[in-house]
């Protein structure tokens, strides 16, 4: 912007790139003033914590006792001892599970099914079945657990209730399904209106050119919908995964177990952390999983921009 | 191939639009057929209610001998282009040409055989590897006539194709479309709200105003005979002269002048009786001094057509269009007098052209 108002011959190549990099004429001293406050607390609540983290793991740091008073550094023994824990790799199993079951196919298949089947509807239904799966993904966390194990609790459930039985316990007879199930329902909100507004950039002549030369249902989502939302379904697939698997919720249903069936990485790392008091190897974990987590979000980007 | 039909066709949308109102059209075997009307009008909606597109809220559609008012537009049997073309920007070129064939689950040998054969018939040969995104707008439009043909449907029915291409390929597109389909005889619904394009193009045309078809016809008996006011309004390039009369013994009396009864209406006009002379400012002939049973006012606006001049004379306070050949065109403020041809002009009454 600036150039365009001088003439071009005052305008060295040095004086160019300087004005370049200074794009709004404010000047390094001012220009980083602006942004001062706004990194502080990026540092204060994002970068200090991370890299505390990181020191965390090396340590023998615990909740109480001599080492919380007295830390000492023992190198990689946390990532050793974690990546040979079975228990560990238990949860990371568990987590796969329950990202696939909840996320991947969960959210995606039925936040998509919602906003195809609500896709040229108006009027009272569509805002009302909107309505109910937003307010799923908006209340908080505490008041859905209690809602849902009021519901399915054995000894005064609901559902025992209405059932007249005193048998039917899900979350202690299916305790990973039921909480697949759970988080499917409390996510679905966001796939459903992520797709809903990508379902309107899909040209209606398209879909009516196919349906003309006789496509069923099923060949016109292949033909037509689904090359125009790809990238989509992509952004969509990567949020939700990271999402749900550093999802901490399930806790508040099953507190991980019964059995430790549904310790999910987010539980365990509470679990040894703050339960066993071991914050050291705890934040060895969590460094476990934020690697765990790029290699996730790599995949995705990879993908994404095989697109292009 | 085959002649489409419909009788009653009526169409009201959600909200209470009645785009289509009882409407009747037949449409012989391999005809090309332009839909003509002002924005808004239902041409559109008559095209989508054909292909299946709308469900019909009255009347039937006929294609050949089949009644296909309930079908699904899939099983209908016909082939449609639409304004933006529709190509699926994923796939290349001979992709999207075989679709339809591949939804009709021809193998893959023959249908790409054909999408060759059938771009190549329209010059597409060097560009079968591309996708849409890599092809120009005169090229997108032949390849979803590439598509269209390539199902070998029973009728062709086509949203405003042209109008997305600029003024001279629109010419030259608008040329090689008609030549295209007179070679193939499939039976063409054509929907333009360019005049110029249907009277160039159509065998047959219709104009149609607010659901209704006010005129079918060719197009010579369209621009010649225009069957009401509206229709004479409508066509050509510059609106014909609609003038309020009354008769008076065997002449008629036009904003003070004195007029010759037109050679279409002698013997049909009854003393007295109030009438709308039309004449196309074509047909008016325009002389800078008086001549008996003309126009006769003075020049108020000079509208350059390139080779001619379009002249409004103020007749007494109504205007009234002449062309002039370049080189006689007057001054604003000038005298001037149109003559119209006892031949070519026309009487309405009641907004309906007199014979009917
Ligand atoms: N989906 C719809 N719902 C309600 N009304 C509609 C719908 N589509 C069209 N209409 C109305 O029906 C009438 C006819 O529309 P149509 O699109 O057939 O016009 P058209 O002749 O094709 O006009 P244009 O030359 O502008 O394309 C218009 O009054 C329009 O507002
Ligand atoms: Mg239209």
């Amino acid at each position: 912007m600036a150039q365009a108002t001088l003439p071009p011959e005052v305008l060295d190549d040095a004086k160019a790139r300087r004005y370049s990099a200074d794009a709004a004429g404010l000047g390094r001293l001012r220009a980083g003033a602006f942004v001062a406050p706004a990194l502080a607390l990026i540092s204060l609540f994002l970068v200090f914590p991370a890299l505390w983290v990181l020191y965390l793991g090396l340590s023998n740091y615990r909740l109480t006792g001599a080492a919380a008073a007295a830390p000492q550094s023992v190198g990689f023994d946390n990532f050793v001892k974690a990546l040979t824990d079975p228990e560990f790799w238990n949860s990371t199993w568990l987590t796969f599970e329950f990202v696939l079951g909840s996320a991947v196919i969960g959210q995606v298949v039925l936040g998509f099914l919602l906003a195809w089947i609500m896709r040229d509807r108006t009027g009272p239904l569509k805002r009302i079945v909107e309505g109910l799966v937003i307010l799923a993904w908006i209340l908080p966390s505490a008041v859905v657990s209690f809602l849902w194990v009021a519901l399915l609790d054995r000894d005064d459930g609901t559902l025992n209730t209405l059932l007249h039985s005193q048998d039917f316990a899900p979350l202690l007879d299916h305790p990973m399904l039921s909480i697949i199930v759970f988080n499917t329902w409390r996510g679905a909100a966001f796939s459903m209106m992520l797709y809903g507004a990508a379902l309107g950039n899909v040209p209606p002549s398209h879909l009516e050119s196919a349906r003309l030369a006789g496509a069923s249902g099923w060949q016109q989502l292949r033909d037509v919908v689904f090359p125009h939302i790809r990238g989509h379904v992509l952004t969509n697939l990567l949020l939700i995964s990271l999402w749900t698997f550093n999802d901490f919720t399930p806790f508040l249903l099953t507190a991980g177990g019964p059995d430790g069936k549904t310790e999910v990485l987010a539980v365990h790392v509470y679990q040894v952390a703050l339960q066993g008091g071991e914050l050291g190897y705890g934040a060895a974990v969590s460094t476990v999983i934020l690697l765990i987590n790029l290699v996730v979000a790599v995949f995705y980007l990879r993908l994404l921009r095989s697109k292009k | 191939m085959s002649a489409i039909e419909l009788r009653g066709l009526t169409k009201v949308y959600p909200g209470g639009v009645k785009a289509l109102d009882s409407l009747d059209l037949a449409i012989p075997d391999g005809e090309f057929f332009a839909l003509l009307g002002p924005s808004g009008c239902g041409k559109t909606t008559l095209l989508r209610t054909i292909a299946g597109l709308e469900t019909a809220t009255g009347g039937a559609v006929v294609i050949g001998d089949r009644d296909v008012t309930g079908l699904q537009p899939g099983a209908r049997d016909i082939a449609m282009v639409f304004q933006d073309y529709a190509l699926f920007p994923h796939m290349n070129v001979t992709d999207n040409i075989a679709y339809p064939l591949r939804i009709k689950k021809v193998g893959k040998a023959a249908r790409q055989q054909k999408a060759a054969e059938v771009g190549a018939r329209l010059g597409l040969e060097q560009l079968m590897d591309r996708r849409p995104g890599q092809l120009s707008g005169g090229q997108q439009q032949r390849v979803a006539l590439a598509r269209v043909m390539a199902t070998q449907a029973q009728a062709f029915l086509f949203d405003e194709p042209l109008s997305n291409l600029d003024a001279r390929l629109r010419l030259e597109a608008r040329t090689f479309l008609k030549k295209l389909q007179h070679e193939l005889g499939v039976t063409t619904v054509f929907v333009t709200h360019d005049q110029a394009e249907a009277l160039a193009m159509a065998d047959r045309m219709a104009v149609m105003e607010s659901g209704h078809i006010r005129q079918i016809g060719t197009p010579a008996e369209v621009f010649q005979r225009p069957a009401n006011t509206f229709v004479a309004g409508f066509i050509g390039s510059t609106p014909m002269n609609l003038l309020d009369g009354v008769v008076r013994g065997d002449t008629l009396e036009v904003s003070g002048c004195k007029l010759a009864v037109p050679q279409s209406a002698e013997g049909l006009l009854h003393d007295g009786e109030k009438i709308v002379y039309g004449v196309r400012p074509e047909y008016n002939v325009y002389s800078a001094g008086p001549v008996d049973g003309s126009l006769g006012g003075n020049v108020s606006i000079v509208e350059n057509l390139g080779a001619s001049y379009l002249v409004t004379l103020d007749v007494n306070g109504v205007l009234v269009q002449a062309v002039v050949p370049e080189g006689h065109e007057p001054l604003i403020g000038d005298e001037g007098y149109a003559l119209p041809r006892r031949d070519r002009a026309l009487i309405y009454r009641d907004g309906e052209l007199v014979p009917a």
